[in-house]
């Protein structure tokens, strides 16, 4: 029996969020006895995958098959259920992220298991009981749940566990399941990447602008801090209503939940579905002309200043410290 | 074609939650609830879907009798008729058995949802449902069209977007900017009144998942005030103090 981990690859290597699942897998599994497994599917590299075993898996499953490069959350869950069955695993961990729930949610309608979304921290075994740990109400609060299925399946949100790093190696062994048509009735036409070089949330660090930027022509400083610190960028709704920056940076209740160890918000007031994408970070920084802006009240550091005197002096005290 | 879309009965972005019977149930005193903000523009799609291509809007939600007033204002946006599967919808499992079986009933071509509930945040009612139909499930999508039998939509990925064609039926998961939000009209809350709300009782399923108590975060502690002069000292704190960088 092991603990199954579904990892997400990006050029060839597990992606970081997908590194703290494993570490998360790795502890449930010393909780039951048992070790952890990693599934990887498509194109990776085979000395990439070997370093699962430093975030403490034993194995890893490689199903190479090209069908399965690209993001399939059909076919990626028929496969993790074959995995499963091979390894009787009863637990099954996913990364939070929109493919890593669409594979555990598509997963557990086969294994008739329950699936639990949104965990922040490892769970409480006692015997059978198995509890855990949620974020609902976007972040404003935390659930306890009492899971009763046989199979358990959880995504682990970003920062409930540490990724472990202890520089051991995992076995890499290839894994041939059997591919069902059906899975891949639809046709990309096409696929537009950002330039960005950092996805929001995998970035350990996140410059963030609001309506208080005054205008897309004025990002230049933000984007300087967000280089210096080797940031990604984010930014409020309006911001993106306005389109002076792309949808995919707008953070919030009705954007994309971050959780960096840090996130400096620049000429944002801190609305409070602002504030619900970004509960999750450790450290928050505000930088805001306002010393009322209700930002303030969930920031750790605040600067009551104008956002386009001080960025260029962070940036440049950055510079100077390196 | 026929659309099934799926609403949640959600406290409003901007409420303060709490909780009463030593935590084990959400504090409803003074929450205004709303349709949940991604299911709004699932709705809002399906109702311009409706209007290019004919056919009939269904709402569905699986929850209690309060929910209804969320229910009539799907129907003033533009939807035909609604379905409440009477039952407190606690666990994603659930739930999702439930729309499934009022699906099977009803061969509809597209089921549309938004892209998670903000109760729950969970995003994976969609793939369940999708699974338990055995037909396939994206999200989030941003854009969707029909040609015939075909759906053309647009999905966000990691740090872009995806362009994908697929077969009809199809459960998505609805974000912006694939339609923006609707408000009823007055001639939309008048016929809303006399549209069909059905009221059907839950099939059984098994327990999964059960939840226990709910608590809140720990507040955050004071805030440090960096004063405009010494920006750079925040460097300074964010390695030595935080240790974030
Ligand atoms: C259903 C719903 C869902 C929503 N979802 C989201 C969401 O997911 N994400 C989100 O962000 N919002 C969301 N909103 C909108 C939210 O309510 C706020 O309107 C929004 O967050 C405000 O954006 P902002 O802080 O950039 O702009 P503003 O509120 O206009 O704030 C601008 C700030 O910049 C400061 N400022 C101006 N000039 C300077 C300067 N030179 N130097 C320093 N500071 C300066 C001002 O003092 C002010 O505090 C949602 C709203 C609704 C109703
Ligand atoms: N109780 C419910 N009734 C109807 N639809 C629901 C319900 N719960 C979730 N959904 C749908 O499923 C989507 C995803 O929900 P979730 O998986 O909870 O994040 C929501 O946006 C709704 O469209």
């Amino acid at each position: 029996m092991s603990v199954l981990v579904f990892v997400e690859i990006d050029n060839g290597s597990i992606k970081k969020l997908s590194q703290e699942a494993i570490t998360y897998g790795a502890e449930v599994a010393r909780m039951i006895n048992a070790t952890a497994t990693v599934l990887a599917l498509g194109a990776a590299d085979e000395s990439a995958l070997a370093q699962a075993g430093s975030f403490g898996a034993t194995k890893v499953l490689h199903a190479s098959d090209p069908k399965l490069t690209h993001e399939n959350s059909m076919a990626y869950a028929d496969v993790l259920v074959q995995a499963a069955h091979q390894e009787g695993s009863k637990v099954i961990i996913v990364a939070k992220s929109g493919l890593g729930d669409a594979v555990a949610a598509r997963a557990a309608a086969k294994l008739k298991a329950s699936v639990i979304s949104g965990i922040t921290s490892l769970p409480e075994i006692n015997g059978n009981s198995f509890k855990v740990t949620r974020s609902i109400y976007t972040g404003k609060a935390f659930a306890t749940v009492d899971i009763r299925s046989e199979i358990k399946i959880l995504a682990i949100r970003k920062n409930a566990v540490e990724a472990t790093e202890t520089g051991n190696m995992a076995t890499v062994e290839t894994f041939s399941p059997a591919l069902n048509d059906a899975n891949f009735t639809a046709k990309v036409t096409d696929v537009e990447k950002s330039n960005a070089e950092l996805s929001l949330t995998e970035a350990d660090i996140i410059v963030s602008g609001g309506r208080g930027m005054k205008g897309p022509e004025n990002w230049q400083p933000l984007l300087d801090l967000a280089k210096a610190l080797g940031a990604a960028t984010g930014c409020s709704k309006p911001v993106s209503d306005l389109d002076w920056r792309p949808h995919h940076e707008h953070i919030g209740q009705t954007g994309i939940k971050v959780a960096p160890n840090l996130y400096i918000a620049c000429g944002i007031s801190g609305a409070i579905q602002h504030l619900a994408g970004v509960n999750g970070s450790k450290c928050i920084v505000v930088i805001n002309k306002d010393p009322e802006a209700p930002f303030f009240k969930a920031a750790d550091y605040g600067i009551v200043g104008d956002i386009f005197e001080v960025l260029p002096r962070l940036t440049k005290a950055i510079e100077a410290s390196k | 074609m026929k659309i099934l879309v799926c609403i949640t009965n959600v406290p409003d972005t901007t409420a303060k939650i709490a909780f009463v019977d030593s935590d084990t149930k959400l504090n409803k005193t003074g929450i205004q609830f709303i349709i949940g903000p991604y299911d709004d523009y699932a709705l809002a799609r399906a109702v311009e879907l409706k209007e290019q291509h004919g056919g009939t809007v269904t709402v569905l939600n699986v929850g209690e009798a309060e929910g209804e007033p969320q229910i009539r204002k799907a129907l003033a946006i533009g939807a035909d008729d609604a379905i409440r599967v009477n039952a407190e919808p606690t666990d994603s499992y659930f739930v999702a058995a439930q729309i499934a079986h009022i699906a099977q009933q009803n061969n509809y071509d597209l089921i549309l949802m938004g892209r998670e509930s903000i109760d729950y945040n969970s995003g994976v009612v969609h793939g369940l449902v999708g699974e338990m139909l055995g037909i396939p499930s994206f999200s989030p999508v941003m854009k969707l069209d029909i040609e015939g039998t075909t759906a053309k939509l647009a999905r966000e990925i990691d740090g872009g977007k995806e362009y994908l064609e697929a077969p009809l039926p199809l459960v998505l998961g609805c974000q912006e900017p694939i339609a923006e939000w609707k408000i009823p009209n007055m001639r939309g809350i008048m016929t809303a009144r006399t549209k069909p709300l059905q009221v059907v009782e839950p099939v059984a399923v098994e327990d999964l998942a059960i939840n226990e108590r709910y608590s809140q975060p720990a507040p955050k502690g004071q805030c440090k005030m960096i004063p405009v002069e010494e920006v750079e000292k925040l460097i300074t704190l964010l390695r030595t103090e935080a240790k974030v960088l």
